[in-house]
């Protein structure tokens, strides 16, 4: 364990903009150690007991949810899910009232997924209890950000200069996109962005990214891939002509990934829309981390509750 | 009643004056301007090393009477304009139900005379709800006392109607206020489509689509001869547009407000409601754009667009947020700090963005200190230093991007109709 110069006791894990690189690394080296609690027979520790944690969700999710009320659960924690089409958010409660009864039954910890940017940086100004955001509309989603970091390294990949990273697809309302760009530029990875333009923000390049015309641009010699999740909405919306279309022209199959390098990496956030953003093939293939993506999101979102709601105290405290 | 202002800076760009001088108001008019007024007069107020100007006008304003009383009403709005020097507002017509009939207009009027603290002028509305689709009934409204016509928080989708309203509305001299912002291209959007929407997640609202606006009603004003006067411009593709129509003589004038000359999109990046606006904070290429406008005179008019809301409608998540904020008791403060104290402008062209010109491009009797003119009246310390604190706003609504901001130069005193409405920030009744 890193001596914890570091540490992120009470902090609001709001994005990946917000957090140095040394917080990042605190939290995959306790991710680390936490990997290992995992792959024991009993997964459970003391670390979190007498603690609770809310997750109060505005969207629907599986793996965000799921993985986040394990890991409170690993932990010993009590873990509280919040599903607001059954609670009394339905009755028109505002944002900040929810937050504030929530916060009114002493818990530790608010794990938050919204369809608002934003709405976690609010919540945190308004909340006491740390706030963890898990998604808020097109702004944040800094557990998939530092899972994504973990997978890489055990890949073998550590973010940062060298390294060329491409994200492809819809850009725009991404906050899987936005929270890697944020990290992987500022680790000093060169990144690079290709999809269907009415899909990339207007001044996109000024973040620090490279922006292709063409797909195949970015995942020449690419280290990394990072294939977005495409909504089928936004082809509904007129975004881009047909699925079709988008799945020929800009969609990850195995004989585009022939261009990246060998040993390539490819992440999709999940859930995938298999022949849409990415082939069938592509999904299962060797050089896909998908589902390391999501175990490894459990390890983090231990570490993140760990460090957040304990702060300073040791590891070794959890055993 | 007299009351006579002793050795203030006059400063009038009506009359091209600028000197230390006194001034007589008797009976609600000015009635002697000049050196050493030696008359009695019921009271004397020492504006040594003060500004005396016309009182200032603006000409964007929502008092949200009738219907939307809980984010202001006549009361309140006037008295938060007495507070920050205005001594005229005109009120826009999207409340409750809107002001798209004579009855209306003269109801504001009537209250307005009644409970104000300051002047009120009445913007009707261009459509019957402002739907954009069937025109209101401009002539009457006009008859009545409507200083202009605007479907202000809409752009009037339909070319026809716009060219319509234009057409009918020259039979009355009277002027269109057009909200331009292309309503698909805005509603995809919550904020200034740049790098800071890119950064937050923000889906944008890009310039072009005020631009694409704007060049049309540009083109309708030209084709009808219509005056068309353009709310609230913040791009700087637009304000090329209107220099350019200007250049042409097509008869087109324009307004900027106080927040889009003094903030940029950065100010949006603490996801702060305060800053959601339409059309929205841009960036500073277009703020640097828009004083380029203010200085060769493309912008005429510098307005608030004070739009204050409920608590509750603000303190939401960032979509959900409605636009505008007040800014009637921080514009002076805002432009003199921000405009005045870095020497991009004067005090006379601050003075003529702000009374002169509203008061010419509508026809109003005001904006001029001359001799026998009504004695609105605005008293600036050019010195004075103060932070923007929204407890002390009389608005109903409380929320300001301003807010904690430090300022040098606020206005003291206001006089309507040669009676004090405001002096040292405290409201009074005329």
């Amino acid at each position: 364990m890193a001596k914890a110069v570091v540490s992120l006791a009470g902090k609001d894990i709001l994005d990946l903009a917000s957090l140095s690189v040394e917080e990042y690394e605190l939290v995959l080296q306790t991710a680390a150690e936490m990997k290992k609690i995992m792959k024991r027979d009993i997964k459970k520790v003391p670390s979190l007991r007498g603690k609770s944690i809310i997750n109060l969700f505005y969207e629907a999710s599986t793996r965000t949810r799921t993985s986040f009320e394990l890991a409170g659960k690993y932990l010993g924690a009590d873990v509280v899910n919040i599903n607001t089409s059954s609670s009394s958010v339905t009755k028109g409660e505002c944002l900040r009232d929810t937050i504030l009864t929530i916060q009114s039954m002493a818990c530790d910890a608010i794990v938050m997924r919204h369809p608002i940017e934003g709405a976690a940086v609010y919540a945190a100004q308004v909340a006491k209890p740390v706030i963890i955001n898990a998604g808020d509309g097109a702004h944040a989603h800094p557990s998939q950000g530092l899972l994504d970091l973990f997978t890489l390294r055990e890949h073998g990949k550590k973010v940062g200069k060298g390294l060329k990273m491409a994200i492809l697809g819809d850009v725009l309302y991404s906050r899987v996109a936005r929270t890697n760009i944020a990290a992987w530029t500022k680790l000093g990875a060169d990144v690079h962005v290709a999809g269907p333009m009415p899909l990339i923000p207007h001044d996109l390049k000024e973040l620090g990214v490279t922006v292709h015309k063409r797909v195949e641009e970015a995942i020449e010699g690419a280290d990394v891939i990072d294939v977005l999740r495409i909504q089928l909405e936004r082809q509904e919306k007129g975004m881009f002509p047909t699925a079709r279309e988008y799945a020929r022209i800009f969609g990850l199959n195995s004989n585009r990934l022939k261009l990246a390098k060998p040993d390539v990496t490819v992440l999709h956030p999940g859930p995938m829309n298999r022949g849409l953003e990415i082939s069938w093939d592509v999904g299962y293939c060797e050089q896909a981390a998908i589902r390391d993506e999501v175990q490894n999101g459990v390890a983090i979102r231990m570490a993140l509750l760990f460090l957040t709601v304990m702060g300073g105290k040791t590891i070794e405290n959890a055993d | 009643m007299k009351t006579l202002i002793k050795n203030g800076r006059i400063v009038d760009p009506s009359q091209e004056l600028d000197a230390v001088m006194d001034l007589l108001v008797e009976d609600g008019v000015v009635a002697k301007l000049g050196k050493n007024i030696k008359e009695a007069a019921d009271e004397v107020f020492d504006a040594k090393g003060l500004v005396v100007a016309p009182g200032f006008i603006d000409v964007h304003t929502h008092l949200r009477e009738p219907g939307l009383e809980a984010k202001e009403d006549i009361v309140t709005g006037t008295a938060a304009a007495a507070a920050g020097g205005i001594t005229r507002v005109a009120c826009m017509p999207n409340t409750k139900p809107v002001v798209d009939n004579s009855i209306i207009v003269s109801g504001i009027k009537q209250r307005a005379a009644e409970e104000g603290f300051v002047h009120v002028e009445v913007i009707g509305a261009i459509s019957k709800g402002e739907q954009g689709k069937e025109l209101a009934e401009m002539g009457d409204m006009a008859q009545a006392g409507a200083m202009a016509f605007s479907d202000d928080g809409h752009y009037v989708d339909s070319a026809r109607t716009m060219t319509l309203a234009a057409k009918y509305i020259t039979a009355f001299d009277k002027t269109l206020i057009c909200h331009d912002i292309e309503t698909e291209l805005n509603h995809e959007g919550f904020m200034h489509e740049g790098v800071v929407s890119a950064r937050m997640g923000v889906p944008g609202v890009p310039a072009i689509a005020e631009d694409i606006a704007v060049a049309r009603d540009a083109i309708i004003a030209e084709y009808t001869g219509a005056h068309v006067h353009i709310a609230h411009v913040a791009s700087g593709g637009a304000i090329d547009i209107i220099r350019a129509a200007k250049a042409k003589g097509v008869n087109i004038t324009c307004e900027a407000t106080v927040h889009h000359l003094t903030l940029t999109d950065e100010a949006c990046s603490s996801y702060s409601t305060a800053t959601r606006v339409s059309p929205p904070l841009r960036s500073r290429e277009h703020v640097e754009a828009l004083r380029r406008g203010l200085k060769d005179g493309t912008i005429d008019a510098i307005v608030t667009d004070h739009a204050p809301h409920a608590d509750e409608e603000k303190d939401v998540e960032f979509r959900k947020a409605p636009n505008g904020f007040c800014g009637l008791e921080t514009s002076i403060g805002v432009i003199l700090t921000e405009l005045f104290q870095t020497k991009l402008f004067t005090i006379n062209e601050i003075v003529a963005k702000m009374s002169t010109n509203p008061a010419n491009i509508f026809a109003l009797n005001a904006g001029s200190l001359k001799v026998g003119k009504n004695a609105d009246i605005t008293i600036i310390d050019l010195d004075k230093e103060w932070t923007v604190n929204s407890a002390e706003f009389y608005t109903r609504s409380k929320l300001t991007p301003f807010e904690g901001k430090h300022c040098k130069g606020k206005a003291v005193a206001t006089m309507v109709d040669g009676k004090f409405v405001m002096r040292d920030g405290v409201v009074c009744k005329r």
